[in-house]
């Protein structure tokens, strides 16, 4: 792993996009990592595109500030797409994971990804749907993110899904968010 | 045994008070401090801890209560931000006064008007002068220490004085960090149990607190208070050292970074210190002998200590999270006061940076850097005091 990795997160209020980030912060924190997990905080509207980040890193973070050159961009809601630049201050080798029903190669184009850059795309949102019923994006693309990028190994992942869902939700809803997030895993695609 | 947790800069303040188990505790919500107050509830409510709570119609209520309650012999609470803590001016001066060791976390936040809620200093530094003692952190961990130590420090018995434990709103308080819990009994252990002095409720023993005292009187009290703060320091100085022996993380009065043979350094408060210290980094590579001193101690000031950390510097900027309109910005003055003694002083500069929550970027520590380079090197400032990260 890089001495550190920053990933923005790009979704829409009522996704779930920064539980999925504070879930990610909780799972990396093994092996005495140093984490950390915070949404951009505006007027919270449900709709309304937000953005949160992590850091990762083998030593100390003392940086408080948003994630500027994401190593990994991360996009709950393709619709996002069309009305914001996720690549914003993006590096040449950044990851971008993508919520989307469309192939990976059809969103470099959209994109205009660079060669290094890898472009990973998983249907989350079906995912979801067939695993609890609800659109929630969340846990598919938490699953995701950890087959793109090799944080942390999935079983350490699931038991974190538990352990957070585990708080709020009935047994149901963990069973289909553990399914979901193991089904991000399996299902991305890369081009 | 440490345990190692993730968590947000609220939740760390709300597991060092119920691991403290105050007496008391006065709730009212405000963002960003909300969530801090409602784990706080919830502990209570879960019989985690047995502190009463008092749910009120105010800040000024909040305070009040907590002030009655620390008079009548207890180990008090409360928390705020912003407005709240503005709120509460009248009844901060009564807590000092009465010299009441009320412990309460401010989350710092903008002030109204325009209505914003994000973070900067404003609310804390406008109650510099209450008479309280005002300690700074970084992030979480440090918000978590500082709030445990407060307790030793304010009731101490030669102090006993209220202590606010400042942490920047939403950067610490709404952002997950890594960091360390102590075992609630270290804590528990640390803290010890309250001692208290002339207590209302001993009933055996009337007396009155918050009496008229007019020409007679008056003046020599408030000296009596200034004298107290003088003693403040060496009692930092003393619990930090045993927190130390506790924890492994050593604090003082403020604390340095690459400061020791450095020509030019950039004082700043609480979370932006943090993202200024990667960028001293960044200069030291390149040549450049860039250091930085966070001050953790507030009120009272450690002047001589912080002329003497300076005083071989080149050129400084001290960087201000707050204005005073019409003035320098607080953490300004403070600094240009304790370097006026000396001889031989660095120049310095101001920089009003973050209102508001404006984020505080890297670029911002390394354009301020690059000036104070150019500074030590003409000796010239061409400008005293600026606005940096400005829309124009």
């Amino acid at each position: 792993m890089a001495e550190t990795v920053e990933i923005r997160w790009h979704g829409r209020g009522g996704q779930g996009t920064v539980t999925a980030a504070k879930v990610l912060a909780d799972a990396c924190l093994s092996g005495g990592r140093h984490v950390q997990a915070f949404p951009e905080y505006g007027p919270e509207r449900a709709g309304a595109p937000l953005r949160a980040y992590n850091r990762v890193a083998s030593k100390e973070l003392r940086m408080h500030c948003p994630v500027l050159e994401p190593d990994v961009v991360t996009v709950v809601d393709a619709t996002l797409l069309d009305s914001i630049n996720v690549a914003d201050g993006a590096k040449e080798t950044t990851t971008f994971i993508i919520n989307t029903t469309k192939d990976p190669a059809e969103i470099r184009t959209k994109l205009h990804a660079g060669p290094k850059q890898r472009v990973i795309t998983v249907d989350a949102t079906k995912i979801a749907l067939d695993c609890f019923g609800r659109a929630m994006p969340n846990s598919p693309m938490l699953g995701a993110v950890c087959k793109a990028t090799g944080l942390i190994s999935i079983d350490h992942l699931l038991e974190d899904v538990k352990k957070s869902f585990g708080k709020k939700f009935s047994q149901k809803i963990i069973d289909g968010n553990i399914e979901a997030t193991k089904r991000g895993y399996e299902e991305v695609k890369e081009g | 045994m440490a345990k190692v947790v993730a968590v947000t800069g609220n939740e760390a303040c709300a597991n060092a008070l119920r691991q403290v188990n105050p007496d008391v505790c006065g709730i009212y919500p405000i963002t960003p401090q909300t969530d801090m107050m409602q784990r706080f509830a919830s502990y209570i409510s879960d019989g985690k801890v047995d502190t009463e709570s008092i749910l009120v119609e105010s800040e000024h209520s909040s305070m009040s209560a907590c002030i009655g309650a620390a008079a009548a012999g207890g180990r008090v609470v409360t928390a705020t931000s912003s407005q709240g803590l503005a709120l509460m001016w009248e009844m901060l001066h009564i807590a000092s006064g009465d010299r009441l060791p009320i412990v309460m976390p401010v989350v710092n936040r903008a002030l109204s008007a325009p209505l914003n809620i994000h973070g900067d200093h404003s609310d804390a530094m406008g109650a510099r002068d209450t008479g309280w003692i005002q300690i700074w952190s970084e992030n979480a961990q440090e918000s978590y220490d500082n709030v445990i130590q407060a307790f030793r420090i304010g009731e101490h018995m030669d102090i006993r004085l209220p202590v606010m434990v400042c942490l920047d709103g939403f950067i610490i308080s709404h952002s997950i960090e890594r960091m360390e819990y102590l075992e609630d009994q270290e804590v528990k252990d640390f803290v010890g149990p309250f001692r208290n002095f002339l207590p209302l409720l001993d009933l055996d023993k009337p007396k009155s607190y918050g009496p008229l005292i007019l020409t007679d009187l008056y003046h020599e009290y408030k000296r009596a208070q200034h004298e107290i703060m003088t003693k403040v320091k060496d009692v930092v100085l003393n619990v930090a050292k045993d927190f130390e022996k506790l924890s492994g993380r050593k604090y003082g009065l403020f604390e340095t970074y690459r400061l020791e043979d450095a020509d030019i350094a950039i004082v700043i408060l609480n979370s932006a210190a943090g993202t200024t210290k990667d960028v001293i980094d960044e200069f030291r590579e390149k040549g450049i002998k860039a250091g930085l001193i966070k001050p953790r101690l507030f009120r009272p000031f450690p002047y001589e200590e912080m002329a003497e950390a300076l005083k071989n510097t080149k050129a400084v900027c001290v960087m201000d999270r707050a204005d005073s309109f019409g003035g320098y910005g607080p953490l300004f003055m403070e600094v240009s006061s304790a370097l006026y003694p000396l001889g031989n002083r660095p120049l310095l500069t101001n920089k009003i940076y973050g209102l508001g929550g404006r984020d505080y970027l890297p670029s911002h520590a390394a354009q301020v850097l690059t000036e104070l380079n150019q500074i030590a090197q003409s000796g010239k400032v061409s400008v005293l005091k600026e606005y940096i990260g400005v829309r124009e």
